[in-house]
């Protein structure tokens, strides 16, 4: 199983075990990590599930356009930025890193 | 109130429905009619209407598809049921990568740094606007408070000097009062014409006020420091669009939902005793209220290709209307969605914001005006007594208030 860690704005660290095939999203909320809104449920429509991948970013999938152009919208937007309810966990994902930012738009 | 004795439609048949009468919002007859066409014909065409043939999608996540597909329904050239005659080049009219480029222009000014520092203005401001509003007595909320409040944050945001702030929710009037574009006939066109001329020469000399003052930080100093807006004032047409654009989405939205907040308090009293009860409601409550009012009422798209939705064939080139106003009451999706319940679950999935790229950019702002709002009420009123039913827009775009008469009682 591997591991998540959702990084909240104030530095506390939420590990997740999380299993294969998981949406990133869904792990946020289900587990209750503060900061992610989703407010489309997971449609990437809204993009109030923006995290920011803090390494092993070979281990992610590319966005596609709809993504890009969600992350786009957003002035707080880095080239780490990635919606997480388009990411489903995989096995290269342990220890996977994510940074919840401040505020969700 | 003059009640159509046809309003709620029971009696034709449902393929005869024309959704877009803007008496039904005037009268508050929607929820019903709506409800109807949800049940029986959710995905719903008719050939005659004021504004052309159409379709209506009415069921939230039909409208979640559409709305952010937007290489298959587009925005140009208008995203209002009618044809503008309004200067309407402005980038929610556009599709990307245009839109992308104007919309990123604007948007940090409500980029959550500048959030953080607008927050002790704002509390300031509606201390002010409340610690005024007499006691015991009839006030309009409209007036005195929401318009209030909302054109001194949006005359922030522009620039503006604050004493022309009243001009602000007048221009905002005459760009959507149009017969063609929403359905109101309360405004003649040489009025609204003359409004907008208005509008235009006052935005072109706050242009150049803007250049002269190199501190600036607003909507127009950020439109003159991006390369891609640079020489916006070059093309009066864009110029004005956007402006309108702005003042629109700063306005209305926000204010009908200060003012909905209080008529769904009295409409459902117990919530209030609820919301007193348990203040920290107040982040969820803002949500709900921002679904149980949905300021604007629908958003418009125009099929680039024949697309299947709901068994039904949407032609290339057809007129698609969003009702967010629908989608937003759609017991498939939001349990007992036409009640007002300040602690509601996932009260933040609701389609007032649109989806995808369009979605609102002043979200966060609105949000936190509409929670300082309430956290001062709480600490001032014991009630707010609503003492007729409001006056209401005729408009199938916006869904507000002209009026709202009120009483407010200290604690």
């Amino acid at each position: 199983m591997p591991t998540i860690v959702f990084i909240s704005h104030d530095q506390q660290r939420h590990e997740i075990q999380a299993d294969i095939g998981d949406n990133l999203m869904q792990l946020a909320m289900d587990n209750g990590v503060p900061g992610i809104d989703a407010d489309c449920g997971g449609s990437c429509a809204c993009g109030t599930c923006h995290v920011y991948v803090q390494q092993n970013q070979q281990s992610l999938v590319a966005p596609d356009d709809m993504e890009t152009s969600m992350i786009s919208m957003r002035p707080d937007a880095e080239d780490s930025s990635r919606l997480s309810c388009q990411l489903a966990v995989n096995a290269d994902m342990d220890g996977l890193e994510l940074l919840v930012p401040e505020f969700q738009m | 109130m003059n009640k159509p004795a046809n309003t709620s439609n029971q009696d034709i048949p449902v393929g005869s429905i024309n959704l877009s009468d803007p008496s039904r919002f005037e009268n508050y007859t929607w929820p019903e009619t709506f409800a109807r066409v949800r049940e029986e014909d959710p995905v719903h065409f008719i050939e005659d209407s004021p504004f052309g043939p159409f379709w209506s999608i009415t069921k939230f996540k039909d409208i979640v598809f559409v709305d952010s597909n937007h290489k298959l329904f587009s925005s140009e050239p208008f995203i209002i049921i009618g044809d503008p005659n309004v200067p309407s080049n402005n980038f929610i009219s556009m599709d990307p990568p245009k839109h992308d480029v104007q919309r990123k222009a604007v948007q940090g000014v409500v980029a959550p740094k500048n959030l953080a520092e607008f927050e002790s203005l704002i509390r300031e401001r509606t201390q002010k606007v409340l610690d005024g509003l007499p006691l015991g007595e009839p006030i309009d909320w409209v007036q005195h408070v929401s318009k209030e409040l909302t054109s001194l944050m949006l005359a922030t945001l522009f620039g503006l000097p604050l004493e022309e702030r009243e001009k602000l929710p007048y221009w905002s009037d005459m760009a959507t009062s149009s017969p063609g574009v929403a359905g109101n006939t309360s405004v003649s066109d040489d009025v609204r014409q003359a409004g907008l001329d208005e509008c235009l020469s006052r935005f072109i000399q706050l242009w150049h006020e803007t250049l002269d003052k190199e501190s600036s930080f607003n909507l127009i100093s950020l439109l003159q420091k991006s390369d891609d807006t640079k020489d916006m004032i070059n093309d009066l047409e864009e110029y004005l669009g956007n402006i309108l654009l702005l003042i629109v989405g700063g306005n209305d939205t926000t204010r009908n939902s200060m003012t909905g907040g209080v008529y769904a308090m009295n409409k459902f009293p117990e919530q209030f005793d609820k919301l007193k009860a348990n203040p920290e409601l107040i982040p969820n409550m803002v949500s709900e209220i921002i679904r149980w009012q949905t300021p604007l009422a629908h958003m418009r798209r125009i099929a680039t290709q024949d697309v299947e939705l709901g068994g039904k064939t949407i032609k290339k080139g057809d007129k698609v209307v969003m009702w967010y106003i629908s989608g937003n009451r759609d017991t498939d999706v939001i349990e007992n969605a036409d009640d007002f319940i300040v602690d509601r679950k996932n009260a933040r999935q609701h389609l007032s914001f649109g989806f995808g790229v369009h979605r609102c950019m002043g979200n966060r702002l609105a949000e936190m005006q509409l929670r300082i709002l309430w956290e001062e009420i709480l600490l001032r009123f014991d009630k707010i007594e609503l003492l007729q039913e409001p006056k209401r827009v005729e408009s199938n775009f916006v869904h507000g208030y002209e009026n709202m008469m009120v009483k407010v009682s200290a604690l």
